[in-house]
């Protein structure tokens, strides 16, 4: 390979870069823009922070001993931020968005409860009014609820004033009873007077302890997989990732579009008559385009570092690995543009138009875990899925090498496929 | 030195140039004239390597140019008919570029572009970026840039399009220097008094065809004026390519 043609194009080119101030703005500060505000979005709140908590309304409109129990068990939940308006005013915040899901507990609703609690008589209703954006809260409030229900209605049954009263006044009705079984009505009496003889038990020395009803018999403990149990997952590491990518094959898109506008300049042909081969001639710009690609990458991961404490917690090598990989399906990409390109301005909207498109299936924009399961697989035909994958799994994942094998090789083959399909299509015969 | 024979291109059913045939020595300046669209900068390619004849042949030093990087395209310079710069780099920074594609490198290079820069006489712009230069110093820069590998064979094509008439005559006196140094000019225009002042001998070609291969005396004489006088080459030119506008 003759060194002194390829060093030059490639100065010449990363000299014509630089001198277009537009192009540098665009491809090194507003990656780094965006990725900071997506960055902020996606982060969630620090590692010692409280859980983000649901919004949502109370209607207690039945003031029982067990519906009081309920609000005050949601109360106290932690993942819950409880108001309780009026069932207008409930209903209003839920259309406006502001709360993910209202509950109301309807009249009598405690006695109903209580009764149904030993399987009689009806079922009563609690009602949900919910925002049908937030149906992943609507089905964690729902799981919640349960647990503050049954606490509610258990405690009360087996230790409050109203489930004494009601074993005083079915007992006498069990025994009457033509439709319950001899059997099971024994069964039955025995059961409630042994909740009677509890209840009625003197009060232990001290504090009596409250009568605990059901609880949940466990406690769940909470981990986030990243890099570490003590590291935090850093949303900036993916948005910037994202960004970085998306604008590096901008900026190489326009590589092959400014090629275009060479050739249309009568520049190319120029270069053709000096004694440099076909492959030379793209290979300088591969490489011109690849480290290019391979800066704005950087550049974006060192400010990254910087301010938002982003950090490889996986193989360094891994990330480098696949920072480099590409940096050179990107530049085969701007080959590709150049290749397959006619005039400058179309070749400028349709790819526009697939930048766009493959950033937004590559995950680039949104994480790729949020697609349907289809699309998921689909988008593993996108190059840039792998490339987001692959920094995301060698940064705040913190996966070694073997984590970036995989998205290095299936980079470097998109990178081998575009380079050779532009070789093939470039158009080298003009007047 | 440059030896064209029966060379013939088509684009699809369009015959561009059609059975050309000349030869440019050391020393002479060729020029090939004729309208607009008549094969001039399609001939000029071919001879440059860089489009395929259908038929026909070029030699350079007595051989065929065997692929993009054979070693005598070192004695060809292509000096082409839209500028060949960049606008956004300096002359120096343009000419380093296109001395670097034939290999030069260092004080070789630092030599042949303080030469052109001189030659053309730019030299006390060398640092200014092309874009703030005239059309006739973007022409003078793109003259340079095809001069720094020191060719043999200059292929000129149209190299005073947009240029005010001191740029041009410095372009002028720039070819007849560097005929007196022995080079092979090959020189395309469809101003007639271009080929007037400087061509050796005059190719006229037209629809791709060579219509007149002759010295500027010789084609005069082919359409005796009336009274007489000697005829203008402007009115051989119109007798021989006809009236038709062109473009
Ligand atoms: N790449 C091409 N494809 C199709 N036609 C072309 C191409 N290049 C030139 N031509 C046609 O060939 C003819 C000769 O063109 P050209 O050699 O550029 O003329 P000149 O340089 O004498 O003005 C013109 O009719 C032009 O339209
Ligand atoms: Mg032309």
């Amino acid at each position: 390979m003759p060194v002194i043609p390829l060093l030059a194009m490639i100065r010449k080119d990363l000299l014509l870069f630089f001198s277009d101030r537009r192009s540098v703005i665009v491809s090194f500060v507003v990656p780094i823009a965006i990725g900071a505000f997506f960055g902020s979005i996606f982060s969630g709140p620090g590692s010692n922070a409280e859980p983000a908590k649901i919004a949502i309304a109370v209607i207690d409109q039945d003031a029982s001993l067990i519906s009081k129990a309920i609000v005050a068990g949601l109360q106290s939940d932690r993942n819950l931020k409880v108001a309780t308006p009026t069932e207008a005013e409930a209903r209003d915040a839920v259309k406006r968005g502001r709360t993910a899901v209202g509950v109301i507990i309807p009249k009598d609703f405690g006695d109903a409860a209580g009764k149904a609690f030993f399987g009689d008589g009806a079922k009563p209703d609690v009602n949900l009014v919910y925002d049908p954006s937030r149906n992943t809260e609507l089905a964690m409030v729902r799981g919640i609820m349960t647990q503050h229900i049954m606490e509610a209605v258990s405690r009360e049954m087996f230790g409050g004033a109203m489930g004494k009263q009601y074993v005083e006044k079915s007992l006498p009705g069990i025994k009457a009873s033509k439709t319950i079984p001899d059997a099971q009505k024994q069964v039955l009496v025995q059961m409630l007077r042994s909740i009677q003889t509890v209840y009625n038990q003197p009060a232990a020395s001290g504090a009596s302890p409250r009568p605990q009803g059901l609880t949940m018999p466990y406690h769940v403990h909470e981990e986030a997989m990243t890099a570490g149990s003590n590291i935090a997952y850093n949303g900036y590491a993916h948005s910037f990732a994202g960004m970085g990518i998306q604008f590096l094959l901008f900026a190489m898109a326009n590589l092959g579009i400014e090629m275009l506008l060479e050739r249309q300049r009568g520049l190319w042909k120029r270069l053709r008559s000096a004694p440099v081969s076909r492959f030379t001639l793209l290979t300088g710009k591969a490489a011109s385009g690849s480290i290019l690609s391979f800066l704005i990458l950087a550049v974006c991961f060192a400010f990254a570092m910087v301010v938002f404490k982003v950090r490889i917690q996986g193989s360094v090598v891994g990330f480098l690995g696949v920072c480099v990989a590409c940096s050179m399906m990107a530049s085969s990409f701007g080959l590709l543009v150049a290749a397959l390109g006619n005039s400058p301005a179309t070749a400028r909207g349709v790819t526009t138009l697939a930048v766009l498109m493959m950033v937004m299936l590559g995950g680039a924009w949104v994480p790729t875990f949020i697609f349907p399961a289809w699309l998921q697989q689909f988008t593993l035909i996108v190059p840039v899925r792998w490339a987001v994958d692959g920094l995301d799994a060698t940064t705040w994942r913190g996966v070694g090498l073997t984590g970036a094998l995989a998205p290095i090789g299936v980079l470097l083959g998109f990178a081998a496929a575009f380079g050779a399909l532009a070789a093939n299509r470039f158009k080298w015969e003009e007047a | 030195m440059l030896t064209i024979n029966h060379l013939r291109k088509s684009f699809g059913s369009l015959v561009a140039v059609d059975d050309v045939s000349f030869s440019v020595e050391r020393g002479q300046l060729i020029g090939l004239l004729g309208p607009n669209g008549a094969g001039k900068t399609t001939t000029v390619s071919m001879v440059a390597g860089l489009l395929t004849a259908d038929k026909g042949e070029v030699l350079v030093g007595g051989a065929a140019l065997q692929g993009d990087t054979d070693p005598k395209k070192r004695k060809i310079g292509l000096v082409p008919q839209d500028l060949a710069l960049y606008d956004e780099l300096s002359a120096r920074a343009n000419l380093r570029f296109f001395g670097a594609l034939y290999d030069l490198s260092g004080a070789a290079l630092d030599k042949a572009m303080a030469a052109a820069l001189q030659l053309v006489g730019l030299a006390d712009r060398e640092r200014d970026l092309v874009k703030t230069f005239s059309g006739g110093m973007k022409r003078r820069l793109n003259l340079a840039a095809g001069l720094l590998h020191d060719p043999d064979i200059l292929l000129l094509d149209e190299p005073t399009v947009g240029v005010d008439p001191q740029s041009r005559n410095a372009i002028f006196d720039n070819l007849e220097e560097l005929k007196r140094r022995g080079k092979a000019l090959l020189y395309t225009t469809h101003y007639m008094e271009e080929v007037e002042r400087l061509a050796d001998r005059i190719i006229v070609i037209d629809h791709g065809k060579v219509i007149a291969d002759d010295t500027l005396s010789g084609l005069q004489a082919r359409t005796p004026g009336l009274g007489g006088e000697r005829v203008t080459l402007e009115s051989v030119f119109l007798t021989l390519t006809g009236r038709s506008l062109r473009d």
